[in-house]
């Protein structure tokens, strides 16, 4: 690990202008990604800047839906009567991922800018796009039995591993920020990661020093009918091989709405909008969300060790739209 | 010579066997129990390694600013570190050098494996360490790597031996060959074990420092003599001039079982600096530095009658080895001895790769191997509709197979009969594939455990004082398995005291010599040590009282004088009686002490043995035996499999402690399970270099993989193995446990997996085929 500063903002003004002259800064919140990456050599930051004091808490209902302050824990959003309630699959998401002890500690806008898993992006031994672009993918002919197979490139097959941004995007959740210059903007989860493309070190739409103050989602049927689906090679403590949030609307046989994402098979949070379309009018029957998870899976490059995953998330996804279905 | 009795018999009241609480417990729970890395020694400096990016290469460094850095004493590479006496790479390597490794790094420029160590960075705070360490340049002068038998640069070769020469490398016995191709049944079979490593919570530490030439280490090893004598070679120093000391120990299952690199390196540059320096090694380093079971495939061939009976088992292995040495597990063992078959034949073939060293861990050869020949057994019985309970016992050996002898004890038939009713196996549908709860497929399997008593011998010193108490020493290592607690009980009985007037002390080569805490001879070589000793504390007792004048056992016969709970008296007139405490008063002694041998295994039968035809004494073959049912429920679609219920029932000669033996057999099955259903590093094969070494990418079980287990042993007395009768079981209950899964998991799917682990990816398309 290397040197670095450290200063508590007990402001936003004061977190945000630690980045104006200094752009290696980084903010520290629950701190579960950023000290294992620190320890590993991965992450060098110059100074982290202590956000833990800041104001974004509250888990709240709001006319819209539900708003959950970014500094809140992983561990109490999970917990929360109204999100297990309104909101299945983000309680399951959160409650599903790391340990408790960890939960007790990531914050939730620290979560959703998780780090890939990949071990080659881990390990600064490795070349690595993402950590060190132009130096080369070691994963593309590599051990990537957990890689991603949908959003991938040839720079980069590097998995979003988390697993509530898998569950927030299928909900339309928006973020909510507030740049180093005091401005707020929204963003929807949907358009805030970027796949890899010719830039693989720039994982999200996020601009230097931008905080995440808030994510509101709004309130839907086809929410309160959510579930979240984690299949992974141990019964806890792991990070998914697949997983898929899905949400369904159903009147009397029929789909009215329907949301379907998945994870750990993308470079990104994985939303499938197309298998949405197709359900919605259609019977909930096991014909129609294998054809839905078939054309989620469309396009699906995988490499060496992956290629299981391609029947795995269309089975995860079958499964989790029957259990919704009921 | 003396009544004094060569086998242990329980006293009434006595405590051995019983589920006593562990006696290092509440030291364990507050913290009050030291870890070798636990020693705050004043002027401690701490050490951190840099190690290699690269696989094969040479290396320059530049160490400039690292030494600038602040609060760093010195940094180490091969040019500057203080020189060892011997290196073991050398040809005349030391008598008494017994590390895994033929090759010790720092000792030139050359790297060999991933992550090997190539400079040492001592500071005085451990994050001033690790920062310096960051700061040491390296220049590699690389070449392509070769990263397993499966490398197309890999060269395959027959080793002739395994094991450094402990083990053949090619067994026959009968005619393999010819049996096979006359058996009405030919069965072959390829089953391939991922890189498993041993992952201790404790990881390797050692804190080392100097007394002018003498060496004291406090370290992570379950063989303080194995490290003494291996630190006195590299250094050229007599072995009392070094003293190791390992209290508490937090796992190893094997892979503390050697004096590995780390622990040199932790001295060499202790003596550099002049300091006492603690060098901890990190998990991403306990991967790289203390051994693993290695990659391996292994085809075995089996030939049977119709009847399922055995006639020909075919076995070979090929896998990955080190630069330097031949080792490989030898799985053959147990295939050619665990039943009955006239004609068998085992060949070994390795490959050198740049990897560290492979080594023993848990079960070594055992583990792999049940799984090759328990998975073999099981498909021809479903192949030919008998029962994989029956199938094993119209193929019960009657003796072992690869040498002939009769067992000292063996209680196979008893396990699998208390196994069968405690699982309900009747119950079970004898078709795979047929029996569902919900959407999950259900599965029973079961599987033969067996694990060989290893011969070894050691000492132990028995010191009772006139008070009714006693210091019980051994200079053995409790791994966390309970030895602390299991000795106690054996003190207590053999001295007739109540267990809290006895303190057992182990873990320091300052005490009486005892063997590594290593292939389950622990508790059977230091109980016995115990039992000795004691006698002969007795036999001391015993002679004064006789002449004693005051004492109702004067002039008495020794043979003629038992003892009982502390008291001496009269075989026949027990009136004529009197506590050793007075004994000792009146000859002014406050305490008297007596040191035993205690040896144990085959070879090891002592007077007790009895004669062949020829008059000659006749030998035993010495194992113990075991039998593990398996319930798991298996999701065909996601592919996921769990195991919903265990039994195992064993016969491992007397337990010493009810609760601790269970616990232990429990912790194998665990491993077992993690190894059937999740352990696996990924080397990279292009870089040799593995990707997911830490415990978030290398998966052991947690909680909510392990569901109840019932544990039973069945009585087993057996006066051959050694005087307490013990035959040991920290392997035990590992072996076969991955077969048993895995023949759990094809009654439930009608699926055989032979690739290890079996994670969801090997079960998808089950569904369809159900």
């Amino acid at each position: 690990m290397n040197n670095f500063a450290f200063q508590t903002a007990a402001s936003a003004k004061q977190a945000t202008g630690a980045f104006r002259d200094d752009k290696q800064a980084a903010y520290l919140a629950g701190g579960t990604t950023l000290l294992d990456l620190m320890k590993l050599n991965v992450l060098q930051p110059s100074q982290l800047v202590d956000i833990n004091s800041l104001p974004y808490r509250g888990i709240t209902e709001t006319p819209d839906g539900l708003r959950i302050g970014a500094m809140e824990r992983m561990s109490d959003v999970g917990e929360n009567a109204l999100v297990m309630q309104q909101y299945p699959a983000i309680s399951e998401s959160l409650l599903l991922a790391a340990s408790p002890q960890l939960r007790n500690m990531a914050s939730i806008g620290g979560n959703l800018l998780q780090r890939t898993r990949c071990g080659y992006f881990r390990d600064t031994a490795f070349p690595c796009n993402k950590r060190q672009p132009g130096s080369g993918c070691p994963a593309i002919n590599g051990e990537n039995r957990n890689h991603a197979i949908l959003g991938t490139s040839d720079q980069c097959i590097a998995t979003y591993p988390g697993d509530l941004a898998v569950a927030l995007i299928a909900l339309d959740a928006v973020l909510h920020l507030e740049s180093a210059k005091g401005k707020a903007r929204r963003v929807p989860l949907l358009d805030f990661y970027l796949t890899p493309g010719n830039t693989p070190q720039r994982e999200t739409t996020l601009e230097p020093g931008e905080l995440i103050t808030a994510v509101t989602v709004p309130a839907a049927e086809h929410a309160r009918k959510s579930k979240y689906l984690k299949v992974r090679d141990r019964a806890s403590y792991a990070f998914a091989l697949v997983s898929a949030a899905v949400g369904l609307d159903v009147q009397g046989g029929t789909i009215r709405s329907a949301r379907v994402a998945l994870g750990s098979v993308g470079t990104k949070p994985w939303r499938a909008q197309a298998a949405e379309q197709l359900l919605v009018g259609k019977a909930a029957t096991e014909a129609n969300f294998r054809a839905a998870a078939a054309l989620a899976l469309q396009g699906a490059r995988p490499h060496k060790h992956n290629a299981f995953k391609v029947e795995l998330a269309q089975n995860t996804l079958v499964r989790a739209l029957q259990d919704v279905a009921g | 010579m003396s009544s004094e009795p060569k086998f242990f018999e329980q006293p009434a009241g006595g405590v051995v066997g019983k589920p006593m609480d562990r006696v290092d417990g509440r030291a364990k729970v507050t913290g009050a129990a030291r870890y070798s890395a636990e020693f705050a020694l004043p002027g401690l400096t701490y050490a951190v390694l840099v190690t290699s990016a690269m696989a094969n290469a040479k290396v320059s460094l530049d160490t400039t600013q690292a030494e600038k850095a602040p609060g760093v004493l010195a940094v180490y590479t091969h040019l500057n570190i203080p020189p060892l006496a011997v290196l073991p790479n050398s040809p005349d390597k030391p008598k008494g050098w017994s590390p895994p490794m033929k090759y010790m790094p720092l000792s030139n420029n050359e790297v060999q494996y991933a992550n090997q160590p190539i400079a040492v960075v001592i500071a005085d705070a451990l994050e001033r360490a690790q920062h310096a360490a960051t700061l040491v340049k390296v220049s590699y002068q690389a070449a392509e790597p070769i990263a397993s038998f499966e490398d197309p640069k890999a060269k395959l070769f027959d080793p002739q031996a395994i094991q450094d020469g402990k083990t053949a490398g090619h067994t026959v016995r009968g005619n393999p060959k010819e049996a096979l191709a006359q058996s009405a049944v030919q069965h072959k079979a390829t089953y391939t074990h991922a890189i498993n490593h041993h992952n201790p919570l404790e990881p390797a530490a050692t804190t080392a420092f100097w007394e002018g030439n003498r060496l004291t280490v406090y370290d992570a090893t379950q063989g303080i003599t194995r490290t003494q004598t291996s630190l006195a070679a590299t250094f050229g120093l007599a072995r009392e001039q070094v003293r190791v000391i390992t209290q508490y120990l937090g796992g190893g299952f094997g892979c503390k079982g050697s004096c590995w690199p780390h622990t040199v390196l932790a001295a060499q540059v202790a003596r550099g600096v002049g300091r006492p320096v603690k060098l901890v090694l990190t998990r991403p380093q306990m991967f790289t530095s203390v051994g693993h079971r290695e990659d391996q495939t292994q085809t075995l061939q089996v030939g049977a009658t119709k009847e399922g009976k055995l006639t020909a088992l075919i076995h070979e292995k090929t896998s990955t080895t080190s630069p330097w040495d031949n080792y490989a597990e030898s799985n053959s063992k147990i295939i050619g001895m665990l039943y009955a078959c006239p004609n068998f034949e085992a060949s070994y073939q390795l490959a050198r790769a740049n990897v560290m060293p492979s080594t023993f861990m848990r079960a070594p050869g055992e583990a792999p191997g049940s799984f090759a020949i328990e998975s073999s057994l099981d498909d021809i019985a479903y192949q030919l509709g008998i029962d994989p309970i029956e199938i094993r016992l119209r193929n019960y050996a009657e003796k072992d197979s690869n040498d002939g002898k009769a067992w000292s004890s063996k209680s196979l038939k008893e396990c699998y009969a208390r196994g069968a009713e405690l699982f309900g196996w009747s119950k079970r549908n004898p078709k795979p594939g047929q029996t569902r709860d919900g959407r999950y497929l259900v599965g029973m399997g079961m599987a033969t455990a067996s694990y060989p008593v290893h011969s070894s011998q050691g000492t132990a010193r028995v010191r009772l004082f006139a008070d009714g108490r006693a210091v019980v020493q051994s200079g053995a290592t409790d791994l966390g398995t309970g030895t602390y607690t299991v000795m106690t009980q054996t003190s207590a009985d053999v001295l007739g005291l109540p267990p809290d007037r006895i303190r057992f002390e182990l873990g320091d080569t300052t005490l009486p010599t005892a063997p590594n805490s290593g292939g389950s001879v622990a508790a059977g070589t230091v109980s016995s040590s115990i039992f000795v000793a004691a006698q002969d504390v007795w036999r001391k007792v015993k002679e004064l009282a006789r002449a004693d004048s005051k004492s109702p056992l004067y002039r008495a016969k020794m043979d003629d004088i038992i003892v009982e709970g502390g008291t001496l008296m009269l075989k026949k007139d027990r009136s004529k009686a009197e506590p050793f405490a007075a004994i000792l008063e009146r000859a002014r002694l406050t305490d008297i002490e007596s040191t035993g041998m205690g040896r144990y295994g085959a070879g090891f039968e002592g007077d007790d043995k009895t004669t062949d035809q020829n008059s000659q004494p006749k030998t035993y073959s010495m194992h113990s035996f075991g039998a593990h049912f398996c319930e798991v429920r298996v999701d065909p679609e996601l592919g996921t499999v769990r195991v919903t219920r265990w039994v195992g029932v064993h016969g491992a000669g007397r337990i010493l402690n009810a609760k601790t033996a269970r616990s232990q057999m429990i912790g194998g099955a665990i491993f077992g399970i993690g190894a059937a259903l999740m352990e696996a590093t990924e080397r990279d094969q292009n870089f040799a270099r593995y990707v997911n070494a830490d415990l978030a990418g290398y998966h052991v079980p947690v909680q909510a993989d392990i569901p109840d287990m019932t544990i039973e042993f069945v009585d087993e007395k057996d006066p051959y193995i050694n005087a307490m009768g013990v035959k040991g079981i920290g392997e035990l209950g590992m072996v076969g446990v991955a077969a048993a899964v895995a023949n759990a998991v094809y009654h439930a799917t009608g699926k055989r997996i032979r690739s290890l682990p079996i994670t969801p990816d090997k079960l998808l398309g089950t569904a369809a085929t159900v």
